[in-house]
């Protein structure tokens, strides 16, 4: 009675029926012309509506928000009046004795080297004002953070509105939000301030709202037996218990902090560090640009260890017992170098502002400039070969297929006809034998991606995409997760933002799958070795303490602006996590499962394959939804190097303050995130919890 | 369920008793009691109704006394309620129903005031995973329960030394906790629990986090710290071997319901059903059965040849003074009193009825 066979089971057809539709919507595109343009009579004015709103908004109530930003003025003002009042060797030896507490002497020299790099490059003022922004904005978020965390983890009610408030604020780009802080507050070094702020205090909410769950309830229910009152619960047992955890967020915040101080540095440029860089990169002087990335990287991995040496609980507590000469020694000294420079500084000038004939900054970035022409010169036959494949063989063909990006002057043939036969015949021939082998996933993957490189991204219909991505979220996770992502996209489509989004998703897939061969293979190689490992861990860090901003100046140097390069940077800046979670994956993999492959005779590529690799699977596939998220945060960073796509949109967005087209490419930006992070997350829960780990 | 106290009754006044006390979780739990104390007509159907509907009956229609200085143990397989019953009795959870009393008082009509001034004063835990302050020195750990009522550091730490000395802790009083064994981090806790000199003292599995030898010297330690205190004691362990040896009775648990209450001996010589059998089916007879359940009453004067025993010991400990001779053995009781005599007959007799009921138990297990 059966008439199928007994190998079609409902997957396979869900996905027979998805190819069925894709024909039909690739056949008729050119007679129902829908089917590849989405209408423009249908597109909704979502954007023009919000800034209705906003205009509104923003006329009601700006004195508020104008009278916050005339509040928060003061303090900034006043630490940066501090910073630059005092003589740069009493700051040297203020901080230069807070990384001795923080990280001794170690921390205490690269501290000192660095700040003499930010002298003697000419970028002391730049510094300080950086340093005076984070310097408020961390205390304020950390503030904010930590109060709203500890009301999401005594109210419910508050906890159903903060969780989807942070899941946004995570996967909203900032400059998407930037442009509604800028007409509420103004411009001005404020902004970045705000704008830093709110930006970094999610993980603070994330890691105070973790650290108070994760006390063990014994923990508190041993302090209410102790005959706790409820605030001493709190106070005296709950919080110091979630300390490290908390601190873990502070640490956290900062960085962010900083990061995003740099890149308000966009609207609020004030001469601080991250405008010098911005205003150096537009004006291609790579030489300056580089001198202030690398002070904005080394304020980064200062603050980085400062900060999390100042808050190891286990490093306080060994202070703590020091006697009192160890623990006051480095903070007199810093003390008695302060008070002489400031009053020596009375009588040499050189003291309080260090003199422009002992910084060698011009000579250097010519020289730097120079050299970098240099290069790029000489081996400019090389950089274009390596853009160009790319762009030729990867790029183009993702973006408008092979139908339109094979000609003869890169491909040495033209697409023609029997050319066309010969791939269509090429692929059916290979997608039988994956079917009539058995090798599902395999023939699912031919399926997808012939039809998508021979007519491109650009030229598949959006019904086809949508219920591509549908079925897949579908298999992975359930209705739920389908009608997400489906209504994700349908939004996208609605405001009419469809090829922007296509152009995101193109370049970060392609980003995210080259990331993923090359994170992938160091991964596998680090799992195995022991002295990789140690190399990468180092390397890993500084790529991730990095303010995203900072990436693009080497690319830019090299390859100049265009796609490319935005895709060398997102490559650049999302590899690490696939190093990370394949490493931590398969060297986690139980260890008498893998001695039991080695006793059944497994070759060591058969173990990997066969048994590593699977059971590291659903490790992997978080990593991957870490790398996408990190590519799209560096898409949008990276659309100031020129990318066409959502980024792009929000960044022009913000060019024209304009609030709905911002929010409304931003929250694209997001969905497109919450679609990839769910629909991975439910595929690999599903597969973690079928291999019971 | 049986609550044979049998033998002796204790004649000891009642510390703590608890009434018909219910714990439900889930949507709704109030909706299946209308009065608050927790009497149903039949526990185990409104035990069953409860379930249908969805909820989770975590202890269900418990009533046991504790009398002063008395261990009270509650035993039962993981999940049968035991964490929650124990907390209960010091509200750390709230029961949906019934009644705690703590010296004739109803504990769960307490103010939260009041509650807290109870458990300032009247009560001490000590719990499976220690639950010790991480950020806190063994000192600070003990000294904990008297800061928070606000006793001066002074006096405060005084008091904690002795307790950290009571424990055998000296020395470490400025460690912090993760830098000790467990063991040793169990006597902090034990140390703190102590340390309001409380009279009613809840131990939730102390020592199951522990490895076999140390649990051994960690019991030990409990006895020799309990005749010292006399402390009102809940212990809650799933060990049958400790709970015989640490406990004067023995409640258990199956699934949120009380299956039996009784002397070591009468649950194992009769247990009310296949659970509790199984429970009890490896014990060594030889430390269950009492100089009191074997031995034959005397009437008139005591002979004067014979060592002497008590009737709280068990036939482990008189065996050896069997050796080589069949004179009996005399029973005195605390005031030296004769109450009876122990015969190697006797003893051979009731070890072999008891083998006899334990065999025949099993069987039906
Ligand atoms: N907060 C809660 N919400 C729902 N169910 C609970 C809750 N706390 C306990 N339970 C359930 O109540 C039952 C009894 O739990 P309890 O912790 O008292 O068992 P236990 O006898 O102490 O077990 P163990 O030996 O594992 O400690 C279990 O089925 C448990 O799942
Ligand atoms: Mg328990």
């Amino acid at each position: 009675m059966n008439g199928l066979p007994s190998k079609l089971d409902r997957t396979a057809v869900m996905w027979i029926g998805l190819a069925v539709f894709a024909a039909f919507c690739f056949a008729l595109r050119g007679e129902l012309r829908w089917l590849s343009d989405y209408p423009g009579t249908l597109v909704i004015p979502l954007a023009a509506w919000l800034n209705v709103v906003m205009t509104w908004f923003v006329s009601t109530f700006q004195f508020i928000f104008r009278g916050i930003s005339a509040v928060m003025d003061v303090p900034m003002a006043a630490i940066q009046a501090a910073l630059h009042w005092l003589p740069w060797p009493a700051t040297m030896a203020v901080f230069t004795a807070l990384a001795f507490r923080a990280g001794g002497w170690k921390l205490a020299l690269f501290t000192f080297l660095s700040m003499t790099y930010m002298l003697v490059t000419g970028y002391w003022f730049e510094s300080m004002n950086t340093l005076a922004l984070v310097g408020v904005s961390v205390p304020l978020s950390i503030a904010i953070g930590f109060g709203l965390g500890v009301l999401s983890f005594r109210s419910d009610t508050a906890r159903k509105i903060v969780d989807p408030m942070l899941d946004l604020m995570q996967t909203v780009p900032a400059f998407a939000y930037l442009i509604p802080i800028l007409l509420l507050f103004g411009f001005g070094p404020v902004v970045g301030l705000i704008a830093s702020a709110i930006y970094a205090a999610p993980p603070m909410v994330r890691n105070t709202i973790l650290g108070l769950e994760r006390v063990p309830p014994e923990i508190r229910e041993s302090g209410q037996m102790s005959g706790c009152t409820n605030r001493q619960t709190f106070w005296l047992v709950q919080l110091p218990t979630a300390m490290p955890q908390i601190m873990v967020g502070v640490n956290q915040s900062i960085m962010a902090a900083l990061s995003m101080v740099i890149i308000a540095a966009i609207i609020g440029g004030f001469g601080d560090i991250g405008w010098e860089v911005l205003s150096t990169m537009r004006k291609a002087q790579f030489g300056q640009s580089l001198l202030a990335g690398i002070v904005i990287a080394i304020l980064a991995m200062i603050m980085d260890r400062v900060s999390r040496g100042l808050t190891d609980l286990e490093r306080n507590l060994a202070y703590s017992q020091l006697p009192p000469k160890q623990r006051h020694g480095h903070w007199i000294v810093a003390g008695i170098v302060a008070v002489a420079a400031i009053l020596l500084a009375q009588v040499f000038p050189e003291l309080k502002v260090f003199p422009d004939e002992w910084i060698f900054h011009h000579a250097v970035s010519l020289w730097l400039n120079a050299g970098i022409d240099e290069i790029v010169r000489n081996y400019s036959a090389v950089l274009d070969g390596i853009k160009n494949s790319a762009n030729f063989f990867v790029l183009l063909p993702l973006r408008i297929g092979l139908i339109k990006a094979v000609y003869p002057k890169f491909w040495g043939f033209a697409m023609t006809p029997e050319i066309a036969a010969l791939y269509w015949g090429a692929a059916i021939l290979l997608l039988g034998y994956c079917v009539w082998k058995g090798k599902k996933s395999l023939a699912i993957v031919i399926g997808i991606a012939t039809p998508i490189l021979f007519w491109g991204l650009n030229g598949t219909p959006w019904p086809v995409f949508i219920a591509l991505v549908g079925l897949t979220a579908y298999l992975a996770g359930g209705w739920k997760v389908c009608a997400f992502a489906v209504a994700s996209l349908v939004f996208m489509l609605v405001n009419d933002l469809w090829e922007e989004t296509m152009r995101s998703v193109y370049l970060c897939g392609a980003a995210v799958f080259l990331c993923f061969v090359i994170g992938g293979s160091l991964g596998v190689w680090a799992a195995h070795s022991d002295r990789v490992s140690a190399i990468l861990r180092p390397v890993n860090d500084t790529l991730q303490t990095m303010p995203q901003f900072v990436i693009l100046i080497p690319v830019l140097m090299f390859f100049a602006v265009g796609e490319f390069s935005a895709l060398l940077a997102v490559i650049l800046y999302a590899v690490v996590p696939p190093i990370r979670y394949v490493e931590h994956g398969l060297r986690n993999v139980p260890a008498h499962v893998v001695e039991a492959a080695k006793q059944i005779g497994c070759t060591p590529r058969q173990i990997l394959f066969e048994v590593k690799l699977p059971l590291a699977l659903p490790v992997i596939m978080l990593g991957l939804n870490q790398t996408i998220m990190y590519g799209l945060a560096m898409l949008v960073i990276a659309a100031l190097v020129g990318t066409k796509g959502l980024g792009q949109a929000v960044y022009l967005a913000l060019g024209k303050a304009d609030t709905g087209m911002g929010l409304v490419a931003g929250l694209s930006i997001a969905l497109v995130a919450m679609t990839a992070d769910r629909t991975i997350q439910a595929w690999s829960n599903r597969k973690r919890k079928a291999l019971g780990l | 369920m049986s609550d044979s106290t049998g033998g002796a009754p204790d004649s000891r006044p009642v510390k703590l008793s608890c009434r018909n006390i219910w714990k439900v979780y889930g949507n709704d739990p109030a909706q299946f009691f209308d009065k608050g104390d927790g009497k149903v007509g039949d526990p185990d159907a409104h035990t069953a109704r409860i379930r249908d509907e969805g909820h989770i009956v975590a202890a269900g229609d418990v009533s046991f006394d504790v009398h002063a200085g008395e261990i009270f143990i509650i035993m039962g397989l993981s999940g049968s309620g035991k964490s929650t019953m124990v907390r209960c009795l010091s509200r750390l959870v709230e029961p949906t129903a019934g009644e705690v009393l703590l010296d004739g008082e109803n504990l769960l009509t307490a103010s939260e005031k009041e509650l807290i001034e109870i458990r300032r004063h009247k009560m001490g835990m000590v719990f499976q995973n220690f639950g010790l302050l991480p950020h806190q020195t063994v000192l600070q750990n003990v000294a904990f329960p008297l800061k928070v009522q606000g006793v001066g550091l002074a006096e405060r730490e005084a008091k904690a030394r002795e307790m950290i000395s009571l424990v055998g802790l000296d020395g470490r009083e400025n460690a912090f906790p993760r830098q000790l064994s467990g063991g040793q981090q169990q006597r902090v806790g034990i140390a703190r629990s102590l340390c309001v000199d409380p009279e009613m003292w809840f131990l939730d599995e102390p020592f199951s986090a522990l490895d076999p030898l140390i649990r051994r010297q960690m019991q030990d330690e409990f006895v020799r710290l309990q005749t010292m205190l006399h402390k009102t004691i809940v212990f809650i362990t799933h060990d049958f071997l400790e709970a015989l040896k640490l406990g004067d009775r023995i409640c258990i648990m199956k699934d949120g319901r009380v299956v039996q209450i009784g002397t070591p001996s009468e649950l194992v010589l009769n247990p009310a059903d296949d659970y509790v059998a199984e429970f009890t089916e490896d014990v060594p007879l030889v430390r269950v059965i009492r100089v009191r359940d074997v031995m034959e009453p005397i009437t008139g004067d005591a002979p004067g040849d014979g060592s002497s025993v008590s009737p709280d010991m068990c036939l482990e400990e008189i065996l050896p003074a069997f050796a080589g001779t069949d004179r009996p053995l005399v029973v005195r009781d605390g005031d030296g009193k004769a109450v009876g005599r122990v015969t190697p007959a006797g003893v051979v007799k009731s070890l072999a009825a008891g083998e006899k009921r334990q065999g025949a138990a099993q069987g039906a297990a």
